[in-house]
């Protein structure tokens, strides 16, 4: 395998810096070095959602985007959500509203969820499937996560 | 009731305890699990279905910098002599022995510190077969010279396996009977007789978090750390193939990212625990989403289902023959088979039954247990029967249902009379949500719309075990062990509460420790929606015997038995200071009788039954045979709920799983490979693929002998959704589709043969 290479960047706000080697992904270096585990990798492929992690203000999937790629940017992942373990709306909505089961998925949908209501603070059902349509939840907890960004928007727009 | 409910905990919506630990992103899944010194293996697969291994050269693979081992079935042996498991057959080498069996069975396996090491070494290893003809369809199966198990090696586990000890020459890992009345001289009477044979698709459970197992070697002892629905299952089976103790294995879990059926028994556990002792190392093995697909999958089936009915509409005698496709090894398939088996001629009340249920090797990955153990693929059949039976006999199909239901009090095919399943009010509230009486809009131009209904039931599992063990701590505060895995359904919360209710604390209050088999007590597994029901009775008992001994510790004291104080206070009367425990013990064994071997019957099938209607409005575009569930509503008998909202996901999540077995899940072979094993070519239902309407209902029932009224609900909104739509499509269209999934295609392929 190929040589380390040194990379920092913003992780959750924190500058961090570290040595990947150039075939590891994202996921796999928040897991190894940061001991972060809520992006994780499930299809292998970026189609489920599950590894979602915020690269310089955009939704990337972790599992595909290679760790070099990182070096001098914004990440955000799950973890930097709730600082001082105050919960983000989004995440209070998705509990209120019963939003997963297992859970494995949440925190991409969840993710996603803020980014949709940053882009557009009231999105109609066809615009909020449309949003997720990237991401899958095998429990089926679809109508319920799609109650929570409708609740989500409405407690941002109440401030809270 | 014997408890009173001053604490109102159990009904109560309460959120999911573990919300907060979810949303954050820092719940614990045995997918975040590192060890000091861990190696990561990477298994080399088969690429034939049948054939005979010639060589298997792993060389190139040890020569990888950073490759610790790579090992074969012969390596394996040196930690455990004779490496066959399995629940009911020890059919399942733990690496592939001599022959293979199946596309991507496990022939070897790499280990290395990096993951990506182990894996690009595993690319390396070259394996070479002489190739057999292979089985792959279950109905040839029963008569093919292609054998997959050159003898029979029955676990010893179920009575009705015994009698298959060192058989040869079959592909038959049961074949179960039901014989009730006479179906010979019935058939022979009848006014009408119908007769069709449907068949189910191989689909896969594809938990987003992948199977995943690490094992630790202690001094004598062996840790592992599984996402596993059967910890103590996990637990005797690797003590059974160490021939060890118990007591030197560990089996603990944490949240499960999915299970669904996939993740019982014995999946990578068998192997973690061989490479453990090998190496002296913990080893963890987390398996890629392509892997999953050959590790474990839904049984296919065929179904032939023959019903005499006289004039009046009125089914007299009903003839099935189940054929189940378990793949080559039999995980739980036989199971499948017999309990799933005798209720396969449906919730009817039919004087004269005869089933016929056959389990089958064959040369595809293992099927075992997918939400509904079978009961998905009966009732697929049996509905779609039915419906069409009540359409050539001009009868409305409700009113068809409502003539020849099976209702409480009357006896079930095994004949066991129904009691507490509540078939006629699932029935009643399906036909009212959907308005069935009301004018319907047909649709128009090139969209035609249609409705339609389903019913099934199926019988809890038996015999079986729970228990549960309540510690109260010297402040008050407790914690539950249970072995009971949520893996999503919500088990740690309902369990809370029902503890919480017999103590009359807040729900909120109880802590619930994961399974740890040296820490919480046996469970038989969390399967068949047996968990609130069988681990309820148990919580419930261990509650009471705790609350019992508070009492008896207030007598002690000398204080009056109704005084109110706290049970801290209690504690440091007795001992002076912050100190001791009050440990309650509950356990819950339901009774059960076994099915005679011969005619299939016993007088008490199952511990409670489990109903489930839905109901389906579809739009078909006869154009492009594009089917779009505008409605999908789903009732359900689950007793009283114990947590109505956290039921109602269960309903509405289950029947989306189950629309995707039956409108776009199938796994894909051709020449003897499997074309997508991956979400990408392998579609579940995302966002877009929602009915535009869902609804659930709980019919307002009791299980007199659940917990708090309560007994089981993962399963039950699976069962009526794909003949429901079926018949939606067969009302909107005129074509009817027997083969699931009722994808575009086939939809237009039937319309193009004929239709309104």
């Amino acid at each position: 395998m190929s040589a380390l290479r040194p990379i920092r960047f913003t992780l959750n706000g924190r500058p961090v810096a570290t040595a990947i080697g150039m075939h590891e992904t994202l996921v796999d270096v928040l897991r190894e070095r940061f001991a972060l585990f809520g992006a994780r990798e499930s299809c292998g492929q970026g189609l489920c959602g599950c590894c979602t992690v915020i690269v310089d203000g955009r939704a990337v999937s972790g599992c595909l985007f290679l760790a070099a790629g990182a070096d001098g940017t914004r990440v955000e992942t799950i973890e930097g959500l709730a600082p001082n373990d105050r919960l983000d709306p989004v995440q209070e909505a998705f509990i209120e509203c019963g939003a997963f089961q297992c859970g494995f998925c949440t925190p991409g949908f969840v993710l996603m969820t803020k980014q949709l209501l940053d882009e557009n603070p009231e999105p109609s059902e066809d615009e909020i499937k449309h949003y997720l349509s990237g991401n899958l939840c095998r429990c089926g907890a679809y109508p319920e996560i799609i109650e929570a960004v409708r609740v989500a928007a409405r407690k941002r727009k109440s401030g809270g | 009731m014997s408890t009173t409910a001053k604490a109102g905990q159990v009904g109560r919506s309460l959120p999911r305890l573990e919300g907060r630990a979810k949303v954050t992103g820092r719940a614990d899944y045995i997918y975040n699990l590192r060890l000091p010194g861990m190696l990561h293996g990477k298994i080399f697969r088969s690429a034939v279905a049948h054939g005979r291994i010639r060589r298997v050269d792993v060389e190139a693979a040890r020569q990888v910098p950073g490759v610790h081992a790579v090992y074969v079935s012969d390596d394996i042996r040196r930690a455990i002599a004779n490496p066959y498991y399995g629940p009911a057959f020890h059919d399942q080498p733990i690496l592939a022995i001599d022959k293979v069996r199946h596309i991507g069975e496990p022939v070897a396996v790499v280990l290395a510190e990096d993951p990506h090491v182990a894996e690009e070494a595993a690319r390396l290893i070259v394996a070479e077969y002489d190739e057999l003809p292979a089985v792959t369809n279950e109905v040839e199966a029963m008569t093919s010279k292609v054998i997959v198990h050159d003898v029979l090696k029955p676990a010893g586990t179920f009575p009705d396996l015994k009698h298959l000890e060192g058989r040869k020459g079959t592909n038959l890992a049961l074949d179960f009977h039901l014989r009730r009345g006479d179906t010979k001289k019935a058939f022979a009477a009848a006014d009408r007789v119908f007769e069709h044979i449907f068949t189910t698709q191989p689909v896969m459970h594809t938990p987003l978090e992948p199977f995943v197992s690490a094992a630790e070697p202690g001094d004598g002892t062996l840790t592992i750390h599984t996402a596993s629905q059967s910890p103590s299952f996990v637990r005797i089976e690797i003590a059974r193939l160490l021939g060890w103790p118990e007591n030197r294995v560990r089996v603990k879990t944490a949240f499960l990212g999915g299970g669904f059926g996939a993740k019982l028994y014995i999946k990578l556990e068998a192997l973690v625990a061989a490479l453990a002792l090998l190496t002296r190392r913990p080893v963890k093995i987390a398996l890629a989403m392509d892997e999953q697909f050959f590790t474990i999958t839904k049984h296919p089936s065929t179904f032939r289902i023959k019903s005499a009915v006289s004039k009046d509409g009125r089914i007299t005698a009903r003839e099935c023959e189940v054929w189940w496709n378990g793949g080559a090894y039999a995980d739980i398939g036989p199971r499948v088979t017999q309990k799933s088996g005798f209720t396969a001629a449906g919730p009817y009340d039919i004087d004269n039954v005869a089933i016929d249920s056959y389990a089958l090797y064959t040369n595809r990955p293992p099927a075992g247990a997918l939400r509904g153990f079978g009961i998905p693929q009966l009732v697929w059949a049996y509905e779609s029967h039915t419906d069409m039976i009540a359409r050539a006999l001009g009868i409305d199909p409700v009113e068809f249902r409502r003539r020849n239901l099976l209702r409480d009090g009357r006896p079930q095919a095994t004949g066991t009379v129904m009691q507490d399943a509540a078939t006629g009010q699932v029935l009643d509230r399906l036909v009212e949500r959907m308005g069935w009486s009301r004018p319907f809009d047909r649709g128009q131009g090139t969209v035609k719309r249609g409705r339609g209904i389903a019913i099934g039931f199926k019988a809890s599992i038996a015999p079986t075990t729970s228990v549960a063990i309540l510690n109260l701590y010297a402040d008050g505060s407790c914690a539950l062990y249970c072995s009971t895995v949520d893996m999503g359904q919500g088990s740690d919360t309902a369990m809370a509460q029902i503890a919480a209710e017999v103590l009359d604390v807040p729900a909120e209050t109880v802590r619930v420790v994961h399974p740890d088999t040296d820490v919480t007590p046996y469970d038989m597994a969390t399967l068949g929606s047996r968990s609130t029901f069988h681990m309820g009775n148990a919580v419930k008992h261990a509650a009471e015997d705790a609350r019992a001994k508070i009492g008896a510790l207030k007598a002690e004291l000398g204080l009056p038995a109704g005084s109110n104080i706290p049970v801290a206070e209690l504690f440091r009367r007795k001992y002076g200071m912050q100190a001791g425990n009050i440990v309650g013990v509950g356990s819950f064994v339901p009774s059960y009788a076994s099915p005679d071997h011969d005619t299939g019957l016993t007088p008490n099938a199952t511990p409670f039954w489990m109903v489930g209607g839905t109901g389906a409005e579809v739009e078909v575009d006869t154009e492009t045979g594009h089917v779009r569930v505008a409605r999908l509503i789903n009732v359900a008998d689950l007793g009283t709920p114990i947590n109505p909202r956290i039921v109602e996901t269960q309903l509405s999540g289950g029947a989306i799983m189950q629309l995707g077995f039956t409108m776009q899940e199938r796994m894909e072979y051709a020449d003897g490979q499997l074309l997508n094993p991956n979400l990408a070519d392998y579609k579940i239902p995302g966002m877009r693929d929602l009915p535009t309407r869902i609804e659930n209902e709980t019919v307002a029932a009791t299980q007199a002998s659940g917990p708090f009224g309560a007994k089981g609900v993962g399963e039950t909104a699976t069962f009526g959704v794909s003949p429901a739509i079926a018949n939606a499509i067969d009302d909107a269209v005129g074509v009817r589709l027997m083969d699931l999934p009722l994808t575009p295609e086939a939809v237009y392929r039937a319309l193009t043969k004929g239709g309104r």
